[in-house]
């Protein structure tokens, strides 16, 4: 087990070093100098001298790029053109909020997508059936902003005649108001463990819209992907057993059908974790939640590399990190991808 | 019933041709006794419900980008109504103006008319960019083997580990904010799924006998990859490159909310036009609806017959 994860982080490296590689050549890559971008268009000469001495962009490229290497050994990512924020604290500062978000939405996904292809196996080609499917549809057809926009105009702002419906707050993690008290960062934890359970319900409905939206992406997949694989598990000899020797529907369901069909599930719910953060980057910039998704985002539109050099590179470990969990996950599942 | 009768009238065992002659003839696989693939697949897709759904709206949508000047009212882009457009307020809707006026005093419906064409050239230009651009590398790889695939498939992998969202914006950012840089970066994000796609398959294609055949016959290896591997391997890509249509429809829409793309704020790009909507959601919610309703439809479109198309191909689901 030890041994076997070990061995998927040595395996990481050689990606991270390309990748490291690859948004370096990136970052030479920009039109322009480095210096240009970083101070705009009415830098003075001399300040682009001092900054191209400072950050070593007159220095030979194979030097600049092992003093890029170097200093990414030592934890230092650069800072944020915008703010003069380091690109790792900042980072480190919004991961709870993102992932707070991706789990609600996650849940989300996983509490109403796994029954819902499940029943729709069950009954394929029923109205269920017709329903799921459609409705997966949907959510992968609808841009994930549009639907966020959406759903912020119904139950949040209210529209003419609906304002009944506008329950939820439009914006941010917790009511500005509301003197919360943060230890871990992920809000409605630190409501539960602060016993300011107003605190942690406030955090959780600021949290149903964005959640609501995000998770539609990964409800599509992972309906479709229940349905399907319930769908093979179900044609297979072994039910067709356990039915014969009269084992109860819920043993089935569960022990048999429900355990087996997981795996490509599972294994969808890893993939999903590149979309889920990129999705993030949508919702929360519609819901103004600060997470890495809304700075990212500004980050992007004011084209600070720093921040977009670094996030992706955390981003792609996170990515990575994800699908190793969930390549442990599946000897739980199954016993012979047990990993000795 | 019906079906039995069609598909007995196509099994004549003089139809099937020999491995020899399909080898030479490109490889043409049979299938169904006598029925090429394809025309196999055109029939379960004529059968399928969806797959029809899915092509009228691609064929509307077609309709729509390719006679955009002779259906819409007026030229895009014209700000020439701004004058009745204030911070606030909107003119209502007029005969004139069907859908009323953008926030920057162009007529909605043209914008939107213009819109179906402009993700049409972007849809289909970055679609087959990304196409030709996987295909390079999938064939470089599959191909040849060894370390040239390992080495390529490393950078696959690479580029894989980047949301391609990220992916994207990371290629637009160094091709700066011009109409084509939307293409480009989306392009760019597809590679490495059809590079990988294309690698597989021609991985499969490599083990068949037509291709031993071929290369008894004492074909050179570039005739036997191009003239017959490769033709081969098209099926699961050119599904995949449908689905890709649909996505990349909704990545152009991510792209211009994102700030890429052409610097021209009035420019009849439908994820452009949810950008400006956003302060208005409030007293004129169609300005985001009706941008977001054709993006839905029209990814839907590409959807539903591209996964009919995989249904119609995949051997599995054939009875």
């Amino acid at each position: 087990m030890l041994r076997f994860v070990v061995r998927r982080l040595l395996l990481l490296v050689p990606v991270l070093v390309g990748l490291s590689v690859l948004l370096f050549a990136w970052l030479r890559a920009l039109p322009g100098d480095p210096a240009r971008a970083l101070l705009g268009d009415k830098a003075t000469p001399e300040a682009i001298a001092r900054l191209n001495a400072q950050y070593g962009f007159d220095q030979p490229l194979i030097v600049q790029f092992f003093t890029y290497v170097g200093q990414l050994a030592q934890g230092n990512f650069g800072a944020s053109a915008r703010t003069g924020e380091p690109v790792l604290q900042t980072f480190l500062d919004r991961f709870p909020a993102t992932v707070e978000l991706a789990l609600v939405a996650l849940l989300f996904a996983i509490v109403v997508g796994v029954p819902l292809g499940y029943f729709a196996a069950k009954r394929a080609g029923g109205v269920l059936d017709l329903f799921a499917v459609g409705s997966s549809l949907l959510g992968v057809v609808i841009p994930v902003f549009v639907l966020a926009y959406l759903l912020k105009i119904v139950f949040a702002i209210g529209l003419p005649g609906l304002e009944f419906l506008a329950i939820l707050p439009s914006s941010g993690r917790q009511d500005v108001r509301m003197f919360a008290t943060h230890i871990t960062d992920f809000y409605i934890l630190d409501g539960l463990m602060t016993r300011e359970f107003d605190a942690a319900w406030d955090a959780f409905k600021h949290l149903i819209l964005p959640g609501l939206a995000l998770g539609s992406i990964p409800l599509a997949s992972i309906t479709r992907m229940t349905r399907a694989s319930v769908l093979e598990v179900l044609n297979e000899d072994y039910i067709r057993t356990a039915n014969a020797k009269g084992l109860s529907q819920t043993l089935i369901t569960w022990r048999h059908v429900m355990k087996n069909a997981m795996l490509p599930v599972i294994t969808t719910i890893g993939l999903l974790t590149g979309q889920l953060l990129s999705g993030a980057v949508l919702t929360e910039s519609v819901f103004a939640f600060n997470g890495i998704g809304s700075y990212l985002f500004e980050a992007i539109s004011t084209l600070d590399y720093a921040v977009l050099q670094g996030f992706i590179l955390f981003i792609a470990i996170v990515f990575a990190l994800v699908n190793l969990i969930v390549d442990l996950l599946y000897g739980v599942f199954d016993p012979r991808m047990r990993v000795q | 019933m019906t079906q039995l009768p069609q598909d007995a009238a196509g099994v004549t065992p003089t139809e099937r041709p020999p491995a020899l002659a399909a080898a030479m003839a490109g490889g043409v696989e049979t299938d169904e006794g006598g029925t090429s693939l394809w025309t196999a697949a055109l029939k379960r897709l004529v059968r399928n419900p969806s797959a029809i759904v899915g092509a009228v709206i691609v064929a509307a949508f077609l309709i729509v980008a390719l006679l955009a000047p002779v259906l819409a009212p007026y030229r895009p882009s014209t700000t020439e109504w701004a004058n009745q457009v204030t911070p606030s307020r909107l003119p209502a809707f007029s005969p004139q103006h069907p859908l009323g006026l953008d926030p920057f005093g162009s007529d909605l419906l043209t914008q939107l008319i213009y819109g179906a064409r402009q993700s049409l050239i972007i849809g289909v230009v970055s679609t087959v960019l990304g196409l030709l651009g996987g295909a390079l590398l999938g064939i470089l790889a599959g191909a040849f083997g060894g370390w040239v695939d390992t080495l390529v498939m490393r950078l696959v992998d690479i580029l894989l580990s980047i949301p391609s969202l990220l992916l994207a914006v990371s290629v637009a950012a160094i091709v700066g904010r011009r109409p084509e840089s939307l293409m480009i970066a989306i392009a760019a994000a597809q590679v490495p799924v059809f590079a990988r796609l294309l690698r597989g398959s021609m991985l499969k294609q490599r083990g068949q006998d037509y291709v031993l055949a071929a290369t008894s016959l004492g074909l050179r290896r570039r005739s036997v990859v191009m003239g017959h591997v490769f033709p081969n391997s098209l099926g699961p890509v050119i599904v995949q490159a449908t689905l890709i249509l649909a996505t990349a429809i909704i990545e152009v829409a991510a792209l211009s909310y994102l700030g890429m793309g052409s610097p021209d704020p009035t420019v009849a790009e439908w994820g452009r036009m949810l950008v400006k909507a956003q302060e208005r959601l409030e007293s004129y919610p169609h300005l985001t609806i009706l941008p977001g309703l054709c993006i839905a439809v029209t990814a839907l479109g590409f959807t539903l017959l591209g996964e009919a198309l995989r249904e119609a191909l995949d051997p599995k689901t054939r009875k």
